[in-house]
């Protein structure tokens, strides 16, 4: 019988069976499907964007991803490293669409494209491409920009269900609005609505300390941003902002898939926005003139995109637990040290590039026991 | 079932690997494998001095005749197989990669054993006859590095062993040999069980099975009392059923860096081996036949097979059906620890515990990538280690720095490499490292 089969199929010669280490099973997990599950985990951020600052919103989002791969290509070609290789793994993509996120809806494509050099060339390949760059590339070029082109980079544009003619108009559209709203951006008309501009949340609370102060007038204005009605619209994402952090509804979904399917430490969120909120949440119970209470902290602006996609960067975050809940405490005391006593409005990205720089220290020192080393007493 | 799954012990790490396969072959019986015309009985097989041939080409032999005795005390006795004629010694492939020397015996087709060794009272016998009698049996741990087990026994009296620990975690993926055996012969694993511990003189005498083998527990549970043996359920978490990881999942012990598990005050062995022990002991026939598993999707009738030392695994093959579809990878052991083979014509030895065929499409040589510090290996590692930079270290050759990061400790384990996303051959990393340090270290 035993004749019979081996007839059948001829077992192959030694020099045809693959020779390797063990283990010779593997997780089904690999670089280019933890990026894709990044991208889908960023669909329900991709979309609210769209729905509130309309399909200009999408068209960023497309062409800075774009931009990026064609960037990633370029240097590949240049470098001479295998050019399918690096992109068919989807970071650049992944980069793309957060440095996107990141942006204005509004913003100009050339920016985008500036945007693209800065991220993928300057974040990412100068230190050797995937996995060797200390900082997180998108927010190496949101920062990037935003120094070098401030009034563009906080440009907003009204989220869809803002309207002039409700009844905190004056707060949400700040004196400069006026004056942007005269001239029609000739880049950008794509509805009436693109050619106003408004004030991030944060915003408002930032020029509201810079004019007013500690006085009453300041507290008044605080409570205004931060009513209960204006907290339940942050949340669904009908506030001014970036195009990804407007809805923090969808980055909460996002953030789910993401923990879900093991792509992130869940301490790193959870422990930045805690701090976040305890830190706040200290200043203003004692100074409530100094800023808004910790939920219009947690609502606004880009800390929950920071929290969830940016500071549990694979690359840039430290490789144990311990080191991610000391990151991300770091995180979170720079974002609130910044909003509240800051020259910016906002330290979601200066925070978390802070701690990137920090992260070979943080590994360094947050080690965990090998098996077998008793901890040396006294 | 609940009262064995409420309490199960497990250690700190490790994986769950995707594929199981343990059910292609764990539902079947041992068979025992039809009489071959040949067997080519590695000499060299286990950790120690290799044994010294007795018999040269010409001579007859009886199945459990001596045919290569132990050289000195690190080293185990070999036995005929099977009663016929020695062939000569001849050179062939290892399960390590190597050309190892072989005794060949032509088989004379009458398997006719020789006068066996009287069989022991072990309850009642000198604790040293016992010993010699291991000795003489030619019995090697058997689940993994053919470890001399009379050596294991005798260990120096300073390091007060307190505990025997039996392992029949068989945790790595597709093995059931070690399930079949504690199923099939409880009380032979149970004697060797009570033998080891009068010779070690320890009361405490655990036996440590994963908890997806419940059907063992129960067979084990039955006659445990009669040999003060306590049945320990574990979780299945792979590498459950190495050594270290077993010794702190039952006792809460942690062998320390660079010692042996009786620095833990304890001693591990295979179930294989303890009924080895009984065999030897109870019944006085040396090792020379052990249960192996052959196995894989690509192989007729997957199962466990009673073969003897010196099959080449061609035959075993055969003996299972042969393949349904060519096979691209062979392993000797598990698909996380066992070694991929470059010919069929490696044979059984005292620890080839499965021969493992993977279909082509599975035997993939993977390319690695950058790694991208995704942390993973970091949870998983057993020992604690960070395989993520201890890989980078060694990829730029700082043995030094790889030895300040405990590569050492490494258990070659493989949960590392397996979760990598970036597809790294750590363990080929960390086995190279310590090979480096051990010969700079000379």
């Amino acid at each position: 019988m035993s004749e019979e089969i081996k007839n059948e199929i001829k077992l192959p010669t030694g020099s045809q069976l693959v020779l390797s280490s063990s283990p010779h099973i593997k997780d089904s997990d690999s670089v280019r499907r933890i990026m894709y599950k990044v991208l889908l985990a960023l669909l329900p951020a991709c979309a609210a964007g769209i729905y509130f600052f309309g399909w200009r919103a999408a068209l960023v989002m497309v062409l800075t991803m774009v931009f990026c791969v064609g960037v990633e290509a370029l240097w590949c070609w240049l470098a001479k490293k295998p050019v399918c290789g690096t992109i068919s793994d989807g970071s650049a993509a992944v980069t793309g669409l957060l440095l996107a996120l990141n942006l204005p809806p509004n913003i100009p494509i050339w920016v985008c494209l500036i945007g693209a050099f800065l991220a993928i060339w300057l974040g990412k390949q100068v230190f050797g491409g995937i996995g060797n760059n200390p900082f997180n590339p998108a927010l190496v070029a949101r920062v990037g920009l935003l120094i070098a082109l401030p009034a563009l980079m906080t440009w907003w544009s009204p989220a869809r269900g803002m309207s002039p003619t409700s009844e905190d108009a004056e707060l949400w559209y700040s004196p400069s609005t006026i004056r942007a709203a005269k001239s029609v951006d000739t880049v950008t008309h794509a509805t009436p609505l693109d050619a106003v501009s408004c004030a991030t949340p944060l915003g408002v609370v930032s020029t509201t300390k810079k004019i007013m102060g500690k006085s009453i007038e300041a507290q008044e204005n605080f409570a205004a941003v931060a009513s209960n009605e204006q907290m339940v619209r942050y949340f669904l994402g009908c506030k001014a902002g970036c195009i990804g952090e407007t809805s923090v509804l969808a980055l909460l979904i996002g953030g789910v898939i993401l923990v879900l399917c093991k792509l992130i430490n869940w301490r790193v969120p959870v422990v930045f926005v805690g701090t976040v909120a305890v830190f706040t949440g200290i200043v203003n119970y004692f100074c409530p003139g100094v800023t808004p209470p910790p939920l219009f902290h947690i609502l606004t602006g880009g800390l929950m995109l920071g929290a969830i996609f940016m500071a549990t960067d694979m690359v840039t975050s430290p490789i144990t637990s311990t080191g991610c809940i000391v990151f991300a405490f770091g995180c979170g005391i720079i974002t609130s040290v910044i909003r509240i006593w800051g020259n910016y409005p906002e330290g979601v990205s200066f925070s978390i590039l802070f701690m990137n720089a920090l992260v070979p220290l943080i590994d360094r020192f947050c080690t965990v026991r090998p098996f077998g080393y008793v901890a040396k007493r006294g | 079932m609940s009262k064995s799954s409420r309490n199960v012990m497990s250690f700190g790490g490790g994986i769950h690997p995707s594929v199981d396969g343990k059910s292609l072959s764990s539902g079947s019986a041992v068979r025992k494998a039809p009489l071959l015309d040949r067997y080519t009985v590695v000499i060299s097989e286990s950790v120690g001095k290799p044994p010294k041939p007795v018999v040269k080409a010409g001579d007859e032999v009886k199945k459990y005749q001596l045919i290569a005795a132990a050289d000195g005390f690190v080293s185990a006795n070999l036995h005929a197989p099977t009663s016929g004629r020695v062939v000569g010694i001849v050179d062939v492939p290892g399960a390590m990669g190597t050309s190892v020397p072989a005794i060949q015996i032509e088989s004379d087709g009458k398997d006719e054993p020789c006068e066996p060794m009287p069989a022991l009272e072990w309850r009642s016998a000198p604790v040293a006859d016992l010993l010699k009698r291991i000795t003489d049996g030619g019995i090697v741990g058997m689940g993994g590095a053919a470890f001399p087990t009379h050596v294991k026994l005798s260990p120096p009296p300073e390091k007060e062993v307190d505990t025997l620990i039996l392992n029949g975690a068989e945790c790595e993926p597709y093995l059931t040999a070690d399930h079949r055996l504690m199923l099939e012969q409880p009380e032979a694993v149970l004697e060797g069980a009570a033998i080891s511990a009068r010779i070690l003189g320890v009361k405490n005498i655990f036996l440590g099975v994963e908890v997806n083998k419940l059907d063992a527990i129960e067979a084990l549970n039955k006659r445990a009392g009669d040999f003060g043996v306590t049945v320990v359920g574990l979780k299945v978490q792979y590498p459950q059923g190495s050594e270290k990881q077993l010794i702190k999942a039952i006792t809460g012990r942690e062998v320390p860096t660079g010692g042996l598990p009786m620095d833990a005050h304890c001693v591990v062995q295979n179930v294989g081996t303890a009924a080895a022990i009984a065999d030897a002991v109870l019944r006085g026939i040396p090792l020379v036949e052990r249960i192996t598993t052959i196995t894989g999707e690509v192989v007729k009738n997957p199962g466990n097979w009673l073969l003897k030392l010196g099959t080449p695994v061609i035959k075993a093959i055969e003996f299972a059906g042969g393949v349904t579809e060519e096979p691209g990878k062979l392993i000797m052991g598990g698909p996380m620890m066992g070694f991929a083979q470059r010919s069929f014509d490696v044979t059984i030895c005292k620890n080839s515990s499965g021969v493992l065929l993977l279909p082509v499409s599975r035997s993939i040589a993977y390319d690695s990538t950058g790694c991208i510090r995704c942390g993973r290996c970091v949870q998983v590692c057993p020992m604690n280690l960070l395989p993520c930079l201890l890989g980078n270290v060694i990829e730029s050759e700082r043995f030094d720095l790889a030895a300040q990061n405990h590569v050492m400790d490494c258990i070659e384990c493989g949960s590392c490499a397996y979760v990598c996303p970036a597809h790294r051959p750590l363990v080929q990393h960390m086995r190279r490292a310590k090979a480096e340090i051990r010969k700079r270290k000379k």
